[in-house]
C-alpha cells in the first residue's frame, strides 16, 4: 500500500503539470471572480467563502481523470487488480494520493486566496478547517467517478456531470461552515456533519470504486 | 411459479402485451376524469384563486419524479443481485420518464410560484433538491448512453444509481440545513391531522392514480422497446457471423 502511494505521488510530482496545475487553476478562478462581480469589498467579502469552495471543487475535478486513465491504458491497473492488494485498498490509496497532490495544497493555499478575495479575518480558521475536513471527501467521490468512466474514450465531460451532483452535500456544509464562521455564528454543527460525510465516503466508496473497476476491467 | 419467472423476457413480452393497453386506457381515464373534475368542478381557493388547480399536475408529477428514481434503485439492486436483464432495461426505461416528471414538477411549480410568491424560482430546499434530482437523472442517462457494451452499462449505471441515491438523500437533508423554505409542507400525509380539504383531495387522488398508471405504462412500453432493440442487435450479430 505504501509503495503504491509513493509511486502515485512520485508520478504526480514528476509527470509535470498535474501537481501545480490545480493550484494555478484555483488562483485563476480567484483572480477572475473580482473581474466578474466587481472589486467592491461589500460584494467580494461575503461571497469569498463560497468562491473559494467552488474553486477548490473545480480544481479537484480537473485532475480526476488522471487517477485511473494512465494506469488503465498501460495495463498497470489490471496488474493491480491481480496483485495480492485488494482493489478496495488500491482505490483508497489512489484517493489519498489525489488528495495529497490536490486537496492538501489547495487547503494550505486557500487562506492566501481568501486574502485576495478580501475575506473577513474571522473566517480563515473555519476555511482551513472545513477544507481540511471536506477535500478528502472530494477526492474519494472523484476517485469513484474516475473509476466509473475509466473505460470511456470521452469520459472527461461525463465525469464532471456524474461527480458534481455528488459533491453537493460536501459543498453545502463546507461553505456553510465558513459562512457561519465569518458571521461569528457557531459553525461546529456544519463541520461535524461534513466530517460525517467524509468518514462515510471513505467507509463506503472504496467498495463501490473496486466494484466499478472490476466491471471495467472485465 | 415464482414472481421471478415474469422477468423472463419472453414471458415479460407476452404478459405486457395484454396488460399494456389496459394500463394506458386506465391512465387516460383517470387523468381525464381527475383533471376535468379538478379544473372545472372544484372551487377556487380563498387566497390562491384559480392557481390552486396547478396542484393536480404539480403534486402527482413531483411524486412520480421521486418514485421513478426509487423504482430505478430497486430495479438496479435486482440487476446487481439477480442479474435479470429485464430489470436493468426497466431501470433504463424509467430514467427519461423520471426526467420529464421532474421537469413538469419544476415547471408547474414555477408557473404557480410567479403569481403566488412573486418569483419563478427561489433557492428553497424543496425546489433545490428537485433541481439536484434532475442533475442526478441527467448523469445517469448520460452514463447509459456513453457505454456501448450493454452489460457493462447496466452494471455501471446500477452502481451509480445506488451510490447516487445515498448522495441524493444526503443532498436533500443538507439543503434543508442550508436554507429555510418557502415551499409549504406536506399536505397529503396519511398520518397528518391537517391535509388539503376534501374537495381538492379526491380529484387529486385520481390524478395521482392516473400519473402512476401512466408511468407504469410508459415504463412497460419503453422496456418492451429496449427488449426488441436487444433482439434485433442479437439477430444482426448472428447474421454477421453466419
Amino acid at each position: 500500500m505504501i509503495a503504491l502511494l509513493k509511486r502515485d505521488l512520485r508520478l504526480a510530482l514528476r509527470a509535470g503539470g498535474g501537481f501545480g496545475l490545480g493550484l494555478a487553476f484555483f488562483l485563476i478562478v480567484v483572480v477572475l471572480v473580482p473581474f466578474g462581480v466587481g472589486p467592491d469589498r461589500d460584494v467580494l467579502s461575503p461571497i469569498a467563502p463560497g468562491i473559494l469552495w467552488i474553486g477548490a471543487l473545480l480544481a479537484a475535478l480537473l485532475s480526476l481523470d488522471r487517477i485511473f486513465a494512465l494506469d488503465f491504458e498501460d495495463g498497470s491497473l489490471a496488474l493491480l487488480a491481480t496483485s495480492p492488494l485488494p482493489l478496495e485498498a488500491a482505490g483508497l490509496i489512489k484517493a489519498c494520493a489525489h488528495w495529497i497532490t490536490t486537496g492538501l495544497p489547495l487547503t494550505l493555499a486557500a487562506p492566501l486566496f481568501g486574502f485576495l478575495l478580501l475575506m473577513t479575518p474571522e473566517a480563515y480558521g473555519y476555511l482551513l478547517a472545513s477544507l481540511l475536513i471536506g477535500t478528502p471527501a472530494l477526492s474519494m467521490i472523484g476517485t469513484f467517478g474516475a473509476a466509473l468512466t475509466v473505460g470511456l474514450r470521452r469520459g472527461g465531460l461525463l465525469l464532471s456531470l456524474l461527480v458534481l451532483p455528488l459533491y453537493v452535500p460536501t459543498l453545502i456544509f463546507g461553505a456553510e461552515a465558513v459562512r457561519r464562521g465569518a458571521a461569528g455564528l457557531d459553525a461546529s454543527g456544519a463541520l461535524i456533519l461534513q466530517g460525517g460525510i467524509t468518514a462515510g465516503c471513505f467507509a463506503i466508496l472504496p467498495f463501490a470504486t473496486a466494484a466499478v473497476l472490476r466491471i471495467n476491467l472485465r | 411459479m415464482s414472481l421471478w419467472e415474469y422477468a423472463n423476457p419472453r414471458l415479460f413480452m407476452s404478459w405486457t402485451r395484454s396488460v399494456l393497453p389496459w394500463t394506458f386506457g386506465l391512465a387516460g381515464v383517470c387523468l381525464v376524469v381527475g383533471l376535468i373534475w379538478g379544473f372545472f368542478f372544484t372551487p377556487n381557493d380563498f387566497r390562491q384563486g384559480s392557481t390552486v388547480k396547478i396542484i393536480y399536475l404539480h403534486v402527482p408529477a413531483a411524486l412520480m419524479a421521486i418514485n421513478a428514481w426509487i423504482m430505478m434503485l430497486v430495479a438496479s439492486m435486482i440487476w446487481v443481485v439477480r442479474r435479470h436483464h429485464v430489470s436493468a432495461l426497466a431501470a433504463r426505461a424509467a430514467a427519461p420518464v423520471g426526467v420529464v416528471m421532474t421537469l413538469i414538477a419544476l415547471w408547474t411549480g414555477a408557473v404557480w410560484g410567479q403569481p403566488m410568491w412573486g418569483t419563478w424560482w427561489a433557492w428553497d430546499p424543496r425546489l433545490t433538491s428537485f433541481l439536484i434530482l434532475f442533475l442526478f437523472y441527467l448523469g445517469y442517462i448520460a452514463l447509459w448512453e456513453a457505454i456501448e457494451d450493454p452489460d457493462t452499462a447496466a452494471d455501471l449505471t446500477s452502481i451509480l444509481c445506488i451510490v447516487g441515491s445515498i448522495f441524493a438523500i444526503l443532498a436533500r437533508y443538507a439543503v434543508f440545513f442550508w436554507n429555510q423554505g418557502l415551499h409549504q409542507g406536506a399536505s397529503l400525509s396519511l398520518d397528518a391531522e391537517k391535509n388539503v380539504a376534501d374537495v381538492f383531495y379526491y380529484p387529486l387522488l385520481i390524478c395521482i392514480a392516473g400519473f402512476v398508471l401512466l408511468f407504469v405504462a410508459l415504463v412497460l412500453m419503453r422496456t418492451r422497446t429496449e427488449i426488441r432493440v436487444r433482439r434485433i442487435r442479437a439477430l444482426q450479430a448472428r447474421g454477421q457471423h453466419a
